[in-house]
């Protein structure tokens, strides 16, 4: 019978499978060569680039490397009153009066331009915010062209959408977009304001302006009409001054729940519609009956992908307490086998943390872990050495009360928690603030349906995680926001009903 | 983390664990999207080489036909310093003799199916016979065949004393227990019988004969390594995987050396614990080792077909 494979260990009888082999992987880079950046960037308005009235403009940088990429302007009031003029204007005197068919082919000609510039924009996406040359090949740019093409369907069949009522745009959205998915976020929000004839003002994150940017150029090369897309750059100051703009008729954000609730008090008492898409704390159910190699592995792609930095990451993990040794073995097994390192190499698995204050953040939750007297536990692998980066992190020893249970971390830790009943983990589900997805994992079909009426989340995922259509839509309860992004639902928000 | 202790208790084999095929098909994927270049390409490429057992199981073989297969597996191409042997040679048991004796001294091991290869249909006396003269004449190892219809009938003791009693047959000679997956249907299935096998005593699991579709593809071969990584945590015994039929070009055998790799680790990373049943893919691979090091592809005849 063979025994131990850890040569150090001799006296020890652990078994412990060694994944660091004699025969690894070499660095597999994509080429930067497809990608152009320009040295500096103005704001999109009213179809060119134009200079940021305060003259002013800060870099965007790799977060792998820190290096600088480029500079974009900063926004301030003059900026964002021109945008929202140009938005305003193109809305009444063109985007309007055109007919549903033919908006449909300005959004079907962004889409195939998104398509054609693939790789491109995957490796923008990668250099400016760290996540995986993979993830932005493989997910983000075709789930962004997609969004577009399942939209430019939508735009001249608004009768069809909602039974007996017709629909009529809301005029000009504000757009304020995160730094996790930079690109697919701005599709989400273009696509389904466009299809429903309004005109948007769009700011993507600090971090993360570079993909946006290009968005620009496509549309501007699309011919777009002048106006209907406005694209400016800028910090939490800007958002502050398109949010309390007078002639914005719908604000839509996605982001951190505290920032939705800024929003949120801005907006009361004026009659501007919003939709907020904000943070989760999403729970992943494992019952003992689930496959468990496959739970596993969803899990991990629930809480690792993009290094968590995804609102609907499975940051807790609930798993059934008598499985839980297995469980957590095999968890521990694989994010051996995750590979951190530079985004544009093909085979890294987590890439970079989008910013040295996110993984300040995050260094701060694991810190905080500790001290709660959850136990810790760190893949061995190695870090790049300059850069953001943070190995995936597990917690067991876990409880519903400690703070690296309840508040979002968006990083790549994963709190493990145990239960024994399907009424106790169900309240313990739902016992968060947040209310955006969810995940159960079980063989038995009874229980799933069971789980999913009785869960308190926008998306529950039944033995898979993080699947994501056009057709289908996303958002949450409670403090993880209102609304519905994706599907038929999706055009509600950019809409009125009218007979 | 478990502890190695004697794998008495034989479980219930019903209730093996379930498998879930979407995520196995996903993760299976997943492993095709790692990207092998330069030096770890060349390397894996030689590894997988020499993991190949080089087959040939047609009722049209002689011993001539035999001996120069033999000489193909110690010398897969002589026009290039530096390539290994393959792992092994497998023949129906009437050819092991010729086998054994061409491949003296070379450390490549003969392998023999056994057990009324590949239906399986045929009396317990008649597989011993089978197995014992195959050992015999010199077999390394014996490629079995389980008796599928009395799995599908649930009569998983069966199954299990039939293995265990060729185990015993097999004296010295390691047995790879061919569970035909592409006859059992879900994974479900190939994990019960990868299950039933390991613990009636099979030193290797193998997907398939060969002689039907589908063979071996990387979502049953996932499921095979993930039941063997259970057993190993669960007993502390070690045992071997074979994939076989359906891998034909080097970058999908690369794919399944990731996989091994990224499921079980360094151990289970040679010949002796991975084999690849194979028949075309060797050339595949000598045409891929040459590229690397020249630059160019040379044309299939280049490359002796035997």
């Amino acid at each position: 019978m063979a025994l131990t494979k850890k040569k150090k260990a001799a006296r020890s009888n652990t078994i412990k499978l060694k994944f660091d082999t004699s025969w690894s992987y070499d660095p597999a880079p994509e080429s930067k060569s497809a990608a152009s950046i320009k040295p500096k960037y103005d704001h999109f308005i009213n179809g060119s680039w134009v200079k940021p009235a305060g003259g002013k403009y800060f870099a965007s940088i790799n977060p792998a490397n820190e290096e600088k990429l480029s500079e974009v302007a900063e926004g301030n009031e003059a900026d964002v009153n021109k945008a929202v003029s140009a938005a305003r204007n193109a809305y009444e005197k063109t985007w309007k009066k055109m007919p549903a068919k033919e908006r449909a082919k300005y959004i079907f000609r962004i889409a195939r331009m998104v398509q054609e510039k693939a790789r491109e924009l995957a490796i923008i996406e990668t250099l400016d915010g760290g996540k995986p040359i993979r993830e932005s090949r493989d997910f983000d740019v075709p789930t962004a062209a997609n969004h577009f093409f399942y939209y430019a369907g939508w735009a001249d069949k608004l009768e069809y959408a909602f039974p007996n009522r017709n629909t009529a745009a809301l005029g000009v959205a504000g757009q304020i977009i995160p730094w996790n998915f930079p690109l697919l976020m701005a599709a989400w929000k273009i696509a389904p304001a466009l299809a429903t004839g309004n005109t948007v003002v769009l700011k993507p994150a600090e971090t993360t302006p570079l993909t946006a940017l290009k968005l620009a150029e496509i549309i501007q090369e699309s011919d777009l009409p002048p106006g209907v897309v406005n694209i400016i750059t800028g910090a939490g100051a800007t958002g502050a001054a398109m949010v309390n703009h007078p002639d914005i008729n719908k604000i839509a954000f996605t982001g951190s729940t505290d920032v939705g609730k800024l929003i949120q008090r801005a907006v009361a008492g004026t009659q501007k519609r919003v939709t907020l898409e904000l943070g989760g704390k999403a729970a992943n159910i494992i019952f003992e009956d689930a496959p468990l190699d496959q739970a596993v592995e969803g899990v991990i792609n629930g809480i690792y992908f993009n290094q968590g930095h995804v609102c609907c990451a499975g940051s807790r993990l609930y798993v059934q307490e008598s499985v839980a040794k297995q469980v957590i073995r095999k968890l521990k097994d694989r994010m051996e086998t995750l590979i951190v390192g530079d985004p544009l190499d093909k085979n890294t698995d987590i890439g970079a943390i989008n910013s040295r204050q996110q993984l300040d953040t995050i260094q701060r939750y694991i810190k905080i872990g500790k001290q709660e007297g959850a136990e810790m536990y760190e893949s061995s692998c190695r870090l790049p050495g300059k850069g953001f980066f943070c190995r995936p992190t597990l917690f067991t020893n876990v409880a519903q009360s400690n703070r690296i249970a309840q508040e979002e971390i968006f990083g790549p830790v994963l709190s493990v928690l145990t239960f024994r009943t399907d009424d106790e983990v169900i309240e313990k589900a739902n016992n968060s603030p947040y209310g955006l997805s969810a995940g159960v994992w079980t063989d038995k079909g009874s229980k799933i349906f069971n789980l999913t009426k009785r869960m308190r989340a926008g998306v529950v995922w039944a033995n898979t995680f993080n699947k994501f259509d056009p057709s289908s839509p996303f958002g949450g309860y409670k403090e993880s926001g209102f609304g519905r992004e994706g599907g038929l639902h999706g055009l509600l928000p950019y809409v009125n009903l009218i007979s | 983390m478990a502890i190695a202790k004697p794998y008495l208790t034989i479980p219930d084999f019903s209730l093996s664990p379930r498998i879930d095929q979407v995520g196995v098909e996903e993760r299976a994927s997943r492993f095709t999207k790692r990207s092998i270049k330069k030096d770890s390409k060349m390397n894996g490429l030689k590894l997988v080489l020499n993991m190949i057992d080089l087959t040939t199981l047609e009722g049209k073989d002689t011993d001539g036909k035999v001996k120069q297969l033999c000489y193909k597996a110690m010398h897969p191409h002589d026009a290039v310093e530096g390539i290994p042997t393959v792992a092994a040679v497998c023949v129906y048991p009437s050819m092991v003799k010729v086998a054994k004796k061409a491949l003296d001294g070379s450390g490549i091991k003969v392998a023999s199916v056994a057990t009324a290869f590949p239906s399986g249909q045929a009396p317990r006396d008649v597989k011993l016979r089978d197995t014992r003269y195959a050992v015999q004449e010199g077999a390394d190892e014996i490629d079995m065949v389980i008796s599928r219809g009395k799995f599908h009938a649930g009569e998983y003791q069966f199954v299990f004393d039939e293995i265990a009693a060729i185990k015993e047959a097999c004296g010295d000679a390691r047995l790879k227990v061919i569970l035909e997956t592409g006859e059992l249907g879900t994974f479900d299935k190939v994990r019960r019988a990868s299950d039933i096998a390991m613990h009636a005593g099979a030193d290797f699991i193998k997907t398939s004969t060969g002689k039907i579709q589908p063979a071996a593809t990387m979502p049953v071969t996932l499921v095979m390594l993930e039941a063997i990584r259970d057993f190993y945590y669960a007993t502390g015994k070690m045992i071997g995987m074979k994939p076989a039929g359906g891998i034909s070009k080097s970058k999908l055998a690369l794919h399944y050396l990731v996989m091994v790799k990224e499921v079980l680790g360094d151990a289970w990373l040679n010949n002796e614990w991975f084999r690849f049943g194979a028949s075309s893919l060797a050339n595949d691979v000598l045409m891929q080792i040459v590229k690397e090091q020249t630059g160019l592809y040379q044309a299939a005849n280049y490359f002796s077909v035997d």
